[in-house]
């Protein structure tokens, strides 16, 4: 290799062998690691310095069992590693292995080395060999792969130097295939196959052969070519079982020589963990046990350091206020953008020890145990048992949980997944939540135990939940999908969680959350804010306009005031837009006012509060600083002259937020992953509809 | 006769048999479910299905339908 050039290397292996982790420690990035397979469904790089002269891209990939994928996950691995116009073909490859599993992992490592790629296998988790009485002897195995091995412990931070300087000397590493396919099956066949693909590797044009359908980027010719080859289905798929269980010889063969287990050192600390979390009582009572025990510490911990915060942002504002020159700008950053920052910040707690559960679950290998549970209810209800995994961690956000149903291999019960994640009670929804439970219910408990705010916002969860799985029938009954469906999961064994990488997923989703939500908000008030301090005409002659049609009545100066300011915001931009939308919204309870935070909130749910913050802002100038929460409590209707936030409009408006489609970000994944406009397009409809109807059917009753 | 991984009983053990390649996924070989490969059931979830099995050294769960797929002979 010559000076600065870029290397591209590739992590493949089978799930759960430690991929991710070990690319972080070649990266020094901090990608999220759990134990349970299927964690990385996308392609994820970053850099490394080899050494002096040689910086590399490592490729970190969904983890597959084979190169035959059956999840569209795998198909990204298939994908990269045989369309080689694509920037991130990879130069060398990295097969991860674990020391447990070796034969399984193996199994893959020879379909590498068919491709003929310059590979490498890096056995993982060397920490664990002397607790599971396993021995390897490497130079034996060396020997018999004809391939460099490198023992590594990537938790430990074990051989990561030695890989590095392996890697420097790739160009020597042999290349020779492990398998030799055609001989042991059908030499004719695959020499015809020699003679028609002479640009690639047998096994590659083997694998393009068998795996078509997968392969979008083959060319209209090489397309034609292909399918004169598999035009016989029956034979390729005995042909394909025959190489499989002609690979699992040759491995049989090499681990006799060179892998032992010493059955009396395994603990069987898994058969007996095992026992009890799958019971079929206990299994379950352990199992929402955990999640209430969740539930209840992101209600009862949270709320010391939330309090912390909301007087630190309450003070903050003061500061600006009394620091700034007197203006309206200074009254839309004191009263506007911090509040709005503010009410994301103290979600911080919140969020924090919600992301500290999920990702403590997740290192454990409790999640497999979950979904083996949970496979045959969910199936009623048209998913499958991996589909618990998405709809836990879409209580904390959409968008990553509907990239985790990748590893769903039927389509149906991935599309139902993907279509009904959007009901859970996401993080986004939990401050306008709060802060709507904390204006209209009241602060007590019931039998001395249970917060009634609490059970409120508990009841939101519920009912969020309630919605995805009626849905989820719904959709199971209309859908007509035929689909062929293999449902294999594997249990990993459980391990004690690693601190850091809690710690670091922890730290990487709260800061997305924070700095996701506080740019929209801060960009969304400053828009907001010109759009209420500007007008056409009556707006700017506002002044004149009240003061003559008040004449008569001789209000005091400061109710006149008061009046002109909400005759002006009424005739500004947004008023005017306001107007327009009042008809709708009014049978739900709402004035154009929340109707302009409920629009904005369609970029994102959270940043309801801070429109309201910044509309109610710009109308009271210049009175004195007073928290949101205050501001819209003493909001009232001008008509009525009840308050606004009553009880009838702050449940309608709950109830919007838990079943309205209000996200954007959540509507271009699901076209992305369904490849389609047309699903999205029914979750914002239908959602929305459904919102629309509840709510103002909620108002009626109420009000 | 006529055994299958479904009708194993917790702790038993099956060796498995030739079977026909088309009713078996290929993922499924993939990942060690292989003929003349020792099979043993570890766990039935409540409901009877998944089943928790231990093939080859590999601990899947998989579906009461493939598991009614695959024959084996009973070891005792
Ligand atoms: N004991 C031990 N555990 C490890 C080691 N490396 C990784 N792990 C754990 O193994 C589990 C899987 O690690 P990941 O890095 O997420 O594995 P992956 O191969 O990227 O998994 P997928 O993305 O799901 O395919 C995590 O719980 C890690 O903490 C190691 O060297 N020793
Ligand atoms: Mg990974």
């Amino acid at each position: 290799m010559q000076g600065n050039s870029v290397l591209n290397i590739a992590l493949v292996g089978n799930p759960n062998t430690g991929k991710t982790s070990l690319f972080n420690q070649l990266t020094g990035l901090n990608q999220k690691v759990g134990n349970y397979p299927g964690i990385t469904v996308d392609k994820k790089q970053g850099k490394c310095k080899i050494s002096e002269h040689l910086t590399a891209e490592i490729i970190d990939l969904p983890g597959t069992y084979s190169i035959n994928p059956t999840t569209l996950d795998e198909t990204i691995v298939l994908e990269t590693l045989l369309d080689d116009s694509n920037s991130s073909f990879p130069d060398l490859v990295i097969v991860v292995a674990e020391v447990e599993n070796l034969k399984r992992n193996l199994f893959l490592f020879s379909q590498i080395k068919d491709l003929k790629f310059p590979s490498i296998l890096v056995i993982n988790m060397s920490d664990q060999m002397a607790r599971k009485g396993i021995t390897i002897d490497i130079d034996a195995l060396k020997k018999e792969l004809k391939s460099e091995i490198i023992l590594i412990s990537a938790r430990k931070n074990l051989g990561i130097d030695a890989l590095k300087r392996e890697i420097e000397n790739y160009e020597n590493w042999n290349t020779e295939p492990i398998a030799n396919i055609s001989e042991k099956i059908d030499s004719v066949f695959f020499e015809t196959i020699k003679t028609t693909f002479p640009e690639f590797s047998l096994y590659k044009s083997w694998l393009l052969i068998t795996q078509q359908k997968n392969c979008n980027f083959l060319s209209s010719k090489l397309h034609h070519k292909i399918t004169e080859f598999n035009k016989d289905n029956e034979k390729v798929g005995k042909y394909q079982h025959k190489e499989t269980i002609y690979r699992y010889q040759i491995i049989n063969e090499i681990l006799k020589k060179t892998y032992s287990v010493d059955k009396n050192e395994a603990t069987d600390l898994r058969s007996r963990l095992d026992r009890i979390l799958t019971h079929k009582t206990y299994g379950y009572i352990i199992f929402f046990g955990i999640l209430m025990l969740i539930f209840q510490s992101i209600f009862e911990w949270a709320s010391l350091p939330m309090d912390l915060i909301d007087s630190l942002f309450a003070s903050l504002s003061e500061l600006a206020k009394t620091n700034l020159p007197k203006g309206t700008f200074t009254n839309l950053i004191a009263e506007g953008v911090i509040p709005g920052i503010g009410g994301i910040v103290i979600f911080i707690p919140q969020i924090a020890i919600l992301f500290l559960f999920i990702a403590t679950l997740e290192e454990t290998g409790y999640m497999s145990r979950v979904v083996f549970l949970m496979d045959k209810i969910m199936r009623k209800f048209g998913m499958s048992g991996k589909s618990i995994i998405p709809l836990i961690s879409g209580t904390a956000c959409a968008i990553p949980a509907i990239m985790a149903s990748r590893n769903i291999s039927d389509w149906k019960e991935r599309l139902i997944t993907i279509l009904v994640i959007p009901f859970t009670t996401c993080s986004a929804r939990l401050p306008v939540y709060a802060i709507l439970i904390a204006l209209i219910i009241p602060d007590e408990r019931i039998f001395g135990i249970f917060n009634l705010q609490g059970l409120t916002l508990m009841g939101l969860y519920l009912l969020g939940f309630t919605a995805a799985i009626s849905s989820a029938v719904l959709l199971h009954n209309v859908l007509k999908i035929k689909t062929k469906s293999l449902f294999v999961i594997e249990m990993p064994n459980y391990k004690l969680p690693s601190f850091k990488n809690v710690f670091y997923e922890v730290v990487e989703k709260t800061r997305a959350f924070i700095f996701g939500a506080g740019k929209i908000i801060l960009a969304l008030s400053i828009i907001l804010w010109f759009l209420a301090s500007n007008g056409s005409d009556k707006f700017k002659k506002a002044d004149e306009i009240v003061s003559k049609q008040e004449s008569a009545n001789n209000l005091p100066d400061e109710v006149l005031n008061k009046k002109i300011a909400s005759y002006r915001l009424e005739h500004s931009y947004i008023g005017n837009m306001g107007k327009v939308i009042e008809p709708v919204i009014k049978p739900m309870g709402y004035d154009w006012k929340i109707g302009i935070a409920l629009i904005s909130s369609f970029a994102a749910r959270e940043v309801f509060i801070g429109a309201l913050a910044t509309i109610y802002n710009v109308e009271s100038e210049g009175e004195n600083v007073t928290t949101i929460k205050e501001r819209m409590a003493a909001e009232v209707d001008p008509v009525t002259g009840e308050k606004r936030f009553n009880f009838a409009t702050g449940m309608s408006l709950l109830l919007f937020y838990a079943f309205a489609m209000q996200c954007i970000g959540t509507l271009a994944i699901v076209k992305r992953e369904t490849k389609s406009w047309k699903w999205p397009i029914l979750q914002l409809t239908g959602m929305g509809a459904l919102a629309y109807i509840v709510s103002v059917i909620t108002f009626s009753i109420l009000s | 006769m006529g055994d299958t991984i479904a009708s194993l009983l917790i702790g038993e053990i099956g060796i498995i048999q030739d079977f026909c390649l088309d009713a078996i996924p290929l993922n499924l070989l993939e990942m060690g479910c292989l003929p003349g490969k020792e099979v043993r059931l570890l766990q039935i979830a409540p409901l009877k299905d998944p089943l928790y099995i231990k093939v080859n050294g590999s601990h899947l769960a998989i579906r009461i339908e493939t598991a009614k797929q695959i024959n084996i002979t009973k070891l005792l």
